[in-house]
């Protein structure tokens, strides 16, 4: 086999060494791991090899262990809340994690619906949620994830009920309220088409009274169904006594719709009815394109909590017994073993151990823990089994609260809209006012054209044109994004994005994998493979993030009664030698003080027959790395590199990528006060990284991007979260910023001048109410299908993105 | 110009049939997931396999 084949399942590299195939539909392919092999031959085997040819992506990598944590959750008292019931049959909601295009959600139906007992198995892989109802007698819910999880895909319960349940209420909702708003307005349209028509050439006044009905019998129902989000939101924003968008909107549709019918009624004067449903409709859809945007933003905060294992061990009245964590109370003992995430924040009682923060910190290097110290819900138990005494559960956590954090940052509105909501406000009063001034200045003229003069002018100038100039522009861009797996928190970050002149990125995780690896073997005695086969051999065991470093490395001693020793290293025998790896102060406690030939490392190798090898523990470069600075510097940027790494590496990462100006050794603060010093000559900082310790940084740029990879807390405080950890998406979002800002302003100055120019023509009398609403709906239409260029285009130098079409062809 | 008083009441009737069959199709699940019933027609589907019958089966 040649070195660089792919792993036919989860496109991986194969290790060279290494000869495993896989037999799919009669052919052999080479695959990376047994865990790949058996989920390659299963899904052959079930006769779903079609997943082979209509996958868009690569298959996830199963997981080897053959641990059944699965088996908890057939118990009645962990499944009953998380199922519901739909008839005879089960329910249970699930988000399934790595589903990477729509062949992995077929393959996962098709698994699913071969299940005796399974009734229905729908999955959404653009969500990432699959509702499967199945009858309990027949097959139980462990069942169902463990063939999910056998597929490579890891299933989350999320319970009976499910925030997906109500948006997608939320959004059936919309799309009803939109159906009937279109529906109705283009009959209302046509019917107008008619009345506008015989206006002009003339009309049977009968048939004109008739179709005046008509269009009211068509319009009261889009007001009183598809209106009614604007007559709550008046409301709530009258009570809050804050002139709203939406205040404007409905007395500018009561009045129109109220004269309208008056003048049908009494076969007089104009009517309006176009005008009111086109506004409706046009309103709603702002509303609907941006409900869709906000809907995906919130499941990241969902991911987040997923973190939390569905069952902890408890130890009550000297029992122990695997229960919910839902049911877990403060003050609980629990049991949790090594390489599980602790279910809730508690004091370590019993032992010493390391716990694995790097989900909530970035931080890679696990935490020491030594007994009487707190740990927090959603981190992982590196080191040794621990009792722990909770301290804060559920809602409670550390982890809760980062989630809310994450939740508020979502809800914010962007700065732009609020500002053209306030211009709007201002307007709007503005508007009445000259809308009653005109009237009275009418009534003394003409009474009979001051009611006409009057609603042309509250038309013709309603600022829905320029309430929607910035979030319809927002919204397109922010949608297109997140197509692309950038996900935009804070709502300002578009406008700050389009600005940036600076860049400063973090070194670990963000330029680099942020995955240990061995980069370099000083061998002491011996060759350095056989000091790498020692070392490696000793690990396996080793859940420290270190030792993973050696994962990949295939061993052909075996080591005998291994010890971890938490934070300090592992001891072991091979072949009757006593050997320790890990800090340096470990080994040098039986191989005696480093010898000066053995230069400083990341680890070293030892017994007490002397030192054996120093390892370099590092870090590889992202391989888009080089091509994203480029494309930055290209778009007129500069990068930075501020990093807390060594010297040596920062330089050689610098180096690599053409980065002048590059930082090592510094501090969060350190980091912080480069980002403000940089802020202070003027510039707009972008500030990218993935860590605890880039937070700060984070929150002090102008804009900042977390990489999806790295820590919650870090995403938390971003404005933008790429999902992918994908850099390159990066020079593509400045790209997008740009144009979105460039359409805003287009859109601003468009409704401003149209404004302008509207509303003396209007108060003079010279525009008829029809013509006022033909020129407030293409000024809004206008508007928002400029704000649309934003989702259609794709900017230049992005690649595109792999769609149905080029994956079969 | 009589025929308006029969065809606009008709026209209202299938708007009304419209909204109908929309929301039917909202409430039933269409516009939930828009991708991926679009694969379905690509994908090869296959009779629930009788675990039974596969055995009889000399592939």
């Amino acid at each position: 086999m040649t070195a660089a084949i792919k792993c036919y399942h989860c496109q991986e590299l194969i290790p060279p060494d290494l000869s495993l195939t896989a037999e799919v539909a009669g052919r052999t392919y080479g695959v990376c791991c047994l865990g790949c092999k058996a989920a390659a031959e299963m899904i052959s085997d079930a006769g779903l090899a079609d997943f082979y040819r209509f996958r868009t992506a690569a298959a996830p990598r199963p997981d080897e262990t053959n641990d059944d944590i699965w088996s908890t959750y057939d118990r009645p008292e962990v499944a009953d809340p998380l199922l519901g019931q739909e008839g005879a049959s089960s329910v249970v909601n699930l988000l399934i994690e790595d589903t990477r295009c729509s062949a992995c959600s077929w393959l996962i139906g098709e698994r699913l619906r071969r299940l005796s007992g399974v009734a229905r198995a729908s999955m959404n892989p653009a969500t990432g949620r699959a509702q499967i109802a199945f009858d309990r007698s027949q097959v139980g819910l462990a069942t169902v994830l463990r063939s999910i999880a056998s597929l490579g895909y890891r299933p989350h319960v999320l319970g009976a009920t499910d925030t997906l349940a109500i948006a997608t209420k939320e959004r059936r909702r919309a799309l009803k309220r939109l159906a009937v708003a279109g529906f109705g307005m283009m009959q209302v349209m046509m019917i107008a088409t008619g009345l506008y028509v015989g206006a002009r050439q003339g009309i049977d006044p009968i048939i004109r009274e008739y179709l005046r009905i008509i269009c009211l019998v068509m319009t009261a129902p889009v007001l009183v169904y598809s209106g009614r989000p604007f007559f709550e939101g008046a409301l709530t924003s009258l009570r809050t006594h804050h002139l709203g968008m939406d205040v404007p909107v409905v007395i500018g549709l009561l009045l129109a719709f109220a004269a309208s019918s008056w003048n049908t009624l009494t076969h007089q004067g104009e009517v309006y009815f176009d005008s009111v449903t086109m506004f409706i409709f046009l309103l709603l859809l702002g509303r609907y394109i941006e409900m869709g945007a906000r809907h995906r933003a919130g499941s990241t905060s969902e991911a987040l909590m997923r973190l939390v294992p569905a069952t902890a061990l408890r130890i009550r009245d000297q029992r122990r017994e695997r229960v919910p964590v839902a049911s877990l109370e403060t003050g609980d003992l629990i049991i949790v073993p090594i390489g599980e995430c602790f279910p809730a924040d508690g004091r370590i009682t019993d032992a010493a151990t390391e716990a694995d923060e790097a989900l909530l910190t970035g931080e890679s290097e696990a935490v020491a823990k030594p007994v009487g110290s707190t740990v927090v819900a959603g981190s992982m138990n590196v080191g040794a089994p621990v009792t722990i005494e909770l301290s804060a559960v559920g809602q409670s956590t550390v982890l809760a609260g980062i989630v809310r954090l994450l939740e508020r940052a979502q809800t914010e509105r962007p700065r732009m809209a609020r500002l053209a909501d306030r211009a709007a406000t201002w307007f709007v009063t503005r508007v009445l006012l000259g809308a009653m001034v005109v009237a009275l200045i009418w009534l003394w003229i003409d009474p009979a054209r001051a009611f006409e003069a009057t609603l042309s002018v509250l038309v013709v100038t309603c600022p829905c044109a320029l309430s929607l100039a910035t979030p319809t522009a927002v919204t397109a861009a922010t949608t297109a994004l997140a197509r692309q797996g950038l996900l935009v928190t804070r709502a300002d970050a578009l406008e700050s994005l389009a600005g940036v002149t600076q860049v400063v990125f973090d070194k670990t995780g963000t330029l680099t994998l942020g995955k240990p690896q061995v980069t370099s073997i000083q061998a002491v005695s011996g060759s350095k493979e056989s000091a790498l086969d020692l070392a490696a051999s000793l690990e396996q065991g080793s859940e420290h993030p270190l030792a993973h470093a050696f994962a990949g490395i295939r061993v052909t001693s075996r080591a005998e009664e291994v010890a971890v020793h938490p934070g300090e290293g592992v001891e072991g025998w091979i072949i009757g030698q006593r050997l320790r790896i890990g800090r340096e102060a470990f080994v040098a406690a039986i191989a005696g003080p480093r010898p000066s030939t053995v230069g400083e490392a990341s680890v070293y190798l030892g017994g007490p027959s002397g030192w054996v090898a120093a390892f370099q523990i590092g870090d590889a470069l992202r391989p888009e790395a080089a091509r994203t600075v480029r494309e930055l510097q290209r778009l007129g940027l500069s990068a930075h590199i501020a990093s807390g790494d060594q010297d040596a590496a920062v330089m050689s990462v610098a180096a690599k990528l053409g980065i002048t100006d590059a930082h090592a050794r510094l501090l969060p603060a350190q980091k912080l006060a480069f980002v403000q010093a940089l802020a202070a000559q003027g510039q707009q900082v972008l500030a990218v990284g993935d860590g605890i310790n880039d937070a700060p940084t984070l929150g002090a740029a102008a804009v900042s991007v977390a990489l999806g990879s790295g820590s919650a807390l870090a995403q938390a405080s971003a404005d933008i979260v790429a999902l992918r950890g994908d850099l390159t998406t990066l020079p593509m979002a400045i790209e997008m910023a740009r144009r979105t800002t460039r359409v805003v302003r287009q859109n601003l100055l468009w409704a401003t001048i149209y404004n302008i120019l509207a509303l003396p023509i209007a108060a003079l009398g010279l525009v008829p109410p029809w013509l006022a609403a033909v020129g407030m709906s293409l000024s809004s239409l206008l508007v928002v299908l400029n704000a649309l260029r934003l989702t259609s285009l794709r900017p230049a130098g992005s690649r595109p993105a792999a769609t149905g079409v080029a994956c079969l062809a | 110009m009589t025929i308006l008083f029969m065809l606009i009441p008709l026209g209202l009737v299938l708007v009304g049939f419209a909204i109908w069959a929309f929301f039917w199709a909202v409430g039933d699940g269409q516009f939930d997931d828009l991708e991926s019933p679009g694969w379905s027609v690509v994908m090869d589907d296959r009779a629930p396999v009788d675990p039974t019958a596969q055995d009889l089966d000399p592939s």
